[in-house]
């Protein structure tokens, strides 16, 4: 538990925008080389790391996969007055942006997100959130050369967000962080790898989740499995609502892991969702289902590949997901682990057939 | 005293929190960061903050600076398991509170666990389960939570105080971005005057007060200016600096000194020895002018007692009452030395001559 808390947090602070994940996928390398035994990473930057299993051949192969990439920015254009002029690079939330810390550039240039004053502002902009046009990161340069001689034109940036724990409980155990869609997901996922299971498993760290699932769409076609399980962190909407509010949750937090039956991208297999199902049944792990047709995830590119393969998603509940910051609580993430690892030591042939039992 | 000094002197003033009513923890940075220039500290019953930098053996006069200690802040109206119910303390935009992470100070049962208070996220419903519509849409002050990642937050009372997180960045050109610039950046300037007089010769008795309680009323230079009964007085504070997208009318530039205000709250003869001191030392400054109220400490001070000549000393910042609040530190020295300046130069003349020049 610690060590997965560790991880997350290493990987929380990590710059990882879409398509600019290599920081990320260096941590993750030096976390998972010894625990495998071969690593790749193919022509859109998705690292793939093959564990062989030591189940009588021939094996099931099983790719299990997580997205490194996070939700950030992309400077259009720099002003002569210096101000950087931006767009979001994946779904960022606009009513966030305001009065916040960004990173940009290689050089991880600090800057800000500014609004003018409230002083100064009428009551007909009060009431309405600002479009993204209208928004400039300010990194203090006074003109478009000095910005110039730091941050270039297509750069990319990150909310510049620290990981928190919020509560050490260990029936409660809550951290916060950016970037938690989805390196929860590359955490459970580096912590599956500990150990060494019946089947082949393949565990896949993808790029480009948030701009379209296109890391997944080519690794699924390299690695060809069986069947497939993407790891994510997922919408959830637990907070206090009004009593006449009719809206669902999606999921909660401290309720274990959360199985997508249906989201907008995937109609999960059922011999998937049985075996999971099954799996925290034997090993008494609370599990939770998210609300159908919300969101979408790689499994939505995964099970189109080729002639189709068995998919299906289990997800840390992570409150605020596309926000500078998100909560979630460490149980669930560690009970994701358990789950994903007793369901890979249980998976069969049969699990994978459309057949009902 | 140099810019370096004033960023590490603002960097103590910002990281330390004070919600106006709450200043007693700024208020125990500013006496340290003041005990090398004067001795003489006191704090009144508002909790304004007054330090006496003595003049002449006879001083002919007795001048206030006032520099406000408090800072915007947020109060918690409601407790709902985890989730707090937030109202503000001074002038807040709802729309940047979305997103931000916040300290809150529990005064409840077992808060003696928390010397250095509780992080709270506040968040807002994930954009997936929004409509355009809403998606464009301010959330009110009264829809907002602070989410504390706890079941329950029995620690917390209602009344106790939060404040928006915005810690001291660094940016290009020796700009710094941080919460409570309004008006610690003031703070900072006042003590960096004393810093930069204890090189100087000065007659007039100096009172350099960092006042409690501007953002909900003028409170503490209410009572500060009433105590002290300074002959004239000089507020500090924080101004509008151009930013892209506001008038030229309704901004100073930024990088080009202090703002010295002009208007119905400013007496024209401290304005005048202002510019007088900047031009005779060379140190840049920009006028303002300030056609109503200033809304600031000086508007309270002007009409204290029997009437006080008054002038009003600004730092432009960019980004007011946010937590990304943006200034030029080198703007913050020159206010310094404007300040200091202007405080050498006052002799015994002064007082006689200010009433013909109103």
């Amino acid at each position: 538990m610690a060590d997965l808390r560790a991880v997350l947090e290493k990987l929380s602070n990590e710059f990882g925008p879409s398509s600019h994940e290599k920081a990320v996928r260096g941590l993750i390398r030096a976390e998972i080389e010894g625990l495998v035994d071969r690593l790749e990473v193919d022509a859109l930057g998705n690292l793939i790391a093959f564990k062989a299993g030591f189940g009588p051949e021939p094996r099931l192969k099983l790719m299990v996969s997580a997205h490194m990439d996070e939700v950030g920015f992309m400077v259009l254009h720099i002003e002569k007055n210096g101000m950087l002029l931006f767009s979001r690079v994946g779904g960022v939330d606009s009513r966030m942006l305001l009065a916040k810390r960004v990173v940009v550039g290689d050089g991880r240039i600090p800057g800000v997100i500014g609004l003018k004053p409230p002083h100064l502002t009428s009551d007909n902009e009060a009431d309405r959130v600002p479009d993204i046009e209208d928004l400039a990161i300010d990194i203090g340069a006074e003109d478009d050369k000095a910005a110039g001689a730091k941050v270039k034109v297509g750069d990319y940036g990150t909310f510049a967000t620290r990981f928190t724990v919020l509560s050490e409980d260990p029936a409660w155990p809550i951290v916060r962080g950016k970037a938690f869609d989805d390196r929860a997901g590359c955490t459970a996922l580096i912590g599956l790898l500990a150990e060494r299971y019946p089947v082949d498993l393949y565990a896949v760290f993808t790029v480009q989740e948030e701009v379209g699932l296109r890391g997944a769409r080519v690794a699924a076609y390299r690695v060809a499995p069986d069947a497939a399980i993407a790891l994510e962190g997922t919408v959830c909407d637990d907070t206090p609502k009004a009593p006449d509010e009719d809206v669902s949750p999606v999921t909660r937090l401290g309720a274990g892991p959360a199985i997508t039956l249906m989201d907008r991208s995937l109609v999960s297999h059922p011999g998937m969702v049985r075996l999971l199902q099954e799996a925290a049944a034997a090993e008494g792990i609370a599990i939770q289902y998210k609300q159908p047709a919300l969101g979408g995830t790689d499994s939505g590119a995964i099970h189109l590949t080729r002639g189709g393969v068995p998919a299906v998603t289990v997800a840390v509940p992570c409150r605020y997901i596309h926000s500078p910051a998100s909560i979630l609580n460490l149980n669930d993430l560690s009970n994701t682990v358990r789950l994903v690892a007793a369901a890979l030591r249980r998976v069969e042939s049969k699990d994978l057939g459309r057949e009902t039992p | 005293m140099d810019k370096t000094k004033i960023g590490e002197m603002l960097k103590r003033l910002v990281e330390t929190d004070g919600p106006s009513g709450v200043e007693a923890p700024v208020a125990a940075v500013v006496k340290e960061l003041a005990s090398e220039l004067t001795p003489e500290v006191r704090v009144d019953a508002l909790g304004s903050v007054i330090l006496r930098k003595p003049g002449a053996e006879n001083p002919p006069g007795r001048i206030m600076l006032a520099a406000h200690l408090d800072e915007i802040g947020l109060i918690v109206t409601k407790v709902e398991g985890g989730f707090l119910h937030i109202e503000e303390v001074g002038g807040v935009d709802p729309r940047i509170l979305l997103g931000q992470e916040v300290t809150v100070y529990p005064t409840g049962p077992g808060a003696e666990q928390y010397p250095h208070g509780l992080t709270g996220y506040i968040g807002g419903r994930p954009p997936h389960m929004l409509s355009n519509a809403e998606r464009k849409k301010a959330t009110p002050l009264a829809d907002l939570r602070v989410d504390l990642g706890l079941q329950a937050a029995e620690m917390v009372r209602v009344g106790d105080r939060a404040v928006v997180r915005g810690p001291y960045t660094e940016l290009l050109a020796g700009r710094v971005a941080t919460k409570a610039l309004d008006n610690r950046a003031g703070v900072a300037a006042m003590l960096g005057a004393l810093g930069y007089l204890a090189g100087m010769k000065h007659e007039w008795d100096v009172f350099a007060v960092a006042t409690a309680q501007e953002e909900v009323g003028l409170f503490g230079a209410i009572t500060s200016a009433f105590g002290v009964a300074p002959d004239i007085a000089i507020a500090i504070d924080v101004t509008f600096g151009a930013t892209p997208g506001l008038k030229e009318t309704e901004t100073v530039p930024m990088d080009k000194g202090p703002a010295i205000g002009w208007g119905p709250n400013m007496h024209p003869g401290i304005v005048k020895r202002l510019r007088e001191a900047g031009d005779a030392l060379e140190i840049p400054y920009v006028n303002e002018p300030i056609p109503g109220g200033s809304g600031t400490d000086g508007a309270a001070i002007q009409v204290t007692r029997e009437g006080i000549p008054t002038g009003l000393v600004s730092i432009p910042i960019r980004y007011m009452h946010s937590p990304v609040e943006t200034v030029v530190l080198a703007d913050i020295d020159r206010a310094a030395r404007l300040l200091a300046a202007f405080i050498s130069r006052l002799d015994a003349t002064v007082l006689a001559s200010l009433p013909e020049e109103v």
